[in-house]
């Protein structure tokens, strides 16, 4: 019996011979992304082209790993980040950040080649990761949609002080 | 002058078995892999075909390491002893009928049994030079496994030495003129191909190493060139025993229309593939079921082929 099922399973892994094999060879032939691939992370614009991250924070808070760091400043009528950086060497991609923007300004595309011989070099600024387009949501403007124009957008900081009974 | 030529010969032929053994690493892991629906190492030179010579460099370079604790002298002298031992063995293999380093040598078979008997020393010696535990557990497996499967290798090939009336490995080749051995002698070739299997110390019967419980098994402490030599001396046991299965049982080097020694070629890749295949398909068993398929399934069934061959002889 065992040597039945000895001869039996040799020659089914020989006719494996003749089987395709799965092996994408990978930097000669590109393997087939979706676009809802979970790669690199860029910060998009509104079709006028403006930026549309409004530093709500909310991308810094849901990120698991800490990765995110921003700092909001304000033009007349608008909040903008000051700063917009992203530790690419700590992101793990989890796509939260994108799911967490109230403007759709954060989105992850298929890209995922972003290797690096200094580590330093991991950490994008906004100016790295600022794109020209609108990304995955054409037609969408936060201010159009919310119909003010960041009221209250110059008024000084909450003091937090202030606010204890 | 032809002391001169056949010790040249006699060079020529090992260099060759030592670069096909290694050579073997990349045939085995090529295949291994298109039997898994891969595709195996194939970046170095042509579909991989130089990743022998970056194994080596890798090998050489590595620090040729010999643990304080290890019996310095045994140790250094184990992969020696396994290298050399199955080396000798090639001695009385007739490639062709003009080309064999002792091929006509009148004890030829018992040559052969004696070079992979000595062979077991080397291994037992590395698991007991090393010190280790695990290095200890795998040799003792490999003395237990090597000397009570060596028992019936030896009795399913003198079904063949009783056919030709002669140890002599010519001789055997020139008796298949007719009929291959492996007609008369189906069990004896069985019997002996599963012992040469565990003789080689391939998967199903890699117990001596068995990676997943003795870490390298034998092995364990050995590093660099040390431990590649236990390598290619695996390998250039697989073409050992696939050589002696070629030549006892499946008629050397003789053929119809191609020259003696591509037939012998052939027939022995075949069977270099047929071990490859085995490691790719098969389970290894339980230590226990190990020693009891040897004692007491093959030994007895070589002991009946042995009598049934004389019977038939005589009768």
């Amino acid at each position: 019996m065992y040597i039945y099922s000895a001869l039996r399973t040799a020659w089914l892994t020989f006719l494996h011979l003749f089987h395709a094999t799965e092996t994408v060879q990978y930097p000669e032939q590109k393997p087939k992304l979706s676009p809802r691939y979970r790669g690199r992370i860029v910060l998009t614009r509104d079709p006028d082209g403006e930026e549309r991250c409004v530093s709500c924070y909310l991308c810094a808070a849901v990120c698991p790993c800490d990765c995110i760091d921003l700092q909001k400043t304000s033009e007349p009528d608008k909040w903008i980040p000051e700063y917009f950086r992203i530790n690419f060497s700590r992101c793990i991609f989890c796509g939260f950040c994108e799911e967490a923007c109230p403007t759709s300004a954060i989105q992850l595309i298929p890209d995922f080649e972003m290797s690096e011989y200094n580590r330093q070099s991991l950490v994008y600024e906004k100016e790295n990761l600022l794109i020209a387009g609108t990304g995955k949501v054409p037609d969408y403007n936060f201010y159009r949609v919310a119909g003010v124009k960041g009221a209250g957008a110059n008024a000084a900081p909450v003091d937090p002080r202030g606010l204890l009974p | 002058m032809t002391i001169l030529l056949s010790l040249i010969q006699a060079i020529c032929i090992l260099l060759g078995i030592v670069i096909l053994a290694a050579l073997l690493t990349w045939v085995e892991r090529r295949l291994l892999g298109f039997w898994q629906d891969r595709l195996g190492p194939n970046r170095v030179g042509w579909e991989g075909t130089l990743q022998v010579v970056a194994d080596m460099v890798k090998i050489f370079f590595k620090e040729d390491w010999t643990p304080p604790f290890a019996e310095k002298k045994l140790f250094i002298l184990a992969p020696v002893i396994v290298m050399a031992t199955l080396l000798l063995g090639f001695a009385i293999i007739p490639f062709t009928p003009s080309i064999g380093i002792a091929a006509d040598l009148n004890i030829g078979v018992l040559f052969f049994l004696g070079m992979t008997s000595l062979s077991v020393y080397g291994v037992v010696l590395a698991g007991w030079a090393s010190n280790s535990k695990f290095s200890l557990l795998g040799g003792m497996r490999a003395a237990a496994q090597m000397i009570s499967y060596e028992v019936f290798m030896g009795l399913a090939l003198i079904g063949v030495v009783m056919l030709t009336g002669s140890f002599d490995m010519v001789d055997i080749v020139k008796a298949q003129a007719g009929l291959w051995f492996v007609v008369p002698q189906f069990f004896g070739f069985v019997l002996f191909l599963i012992a040469g299997i565990a003789e080689a110390h391939r998967l199903p019967f890699d117990l001596p190493e068995g990676e997943n419980e003795l870490g390298a098994g034998f092995h364990t402490e050995y590093s660099s060139m040390k431990f590649g030599m236990f390598f290619v001396g695996e390998y250039a046991g697989i073409v050992l025993i696939s050589a002696m299965t070629v030549v006892l049982y499946f008629g050397g080097w003789q053929g119809q229309f191609l020259p003696p020694g591509l037939w012998f070629a052939l027939k022995v890749s075949v069977f270099i593939a047929f071990f490859i295949l085995l490691r790719a398909a098969l389970p290894r068993p339980r230590y226990d079921q190990l020693m009891s398929y040897g004692w007491k399934l093959m030994l007895p069934l070589a002991i009946v082929n042995l009598a049934v061959t004389g019977a038939v002889i005589l009768g």
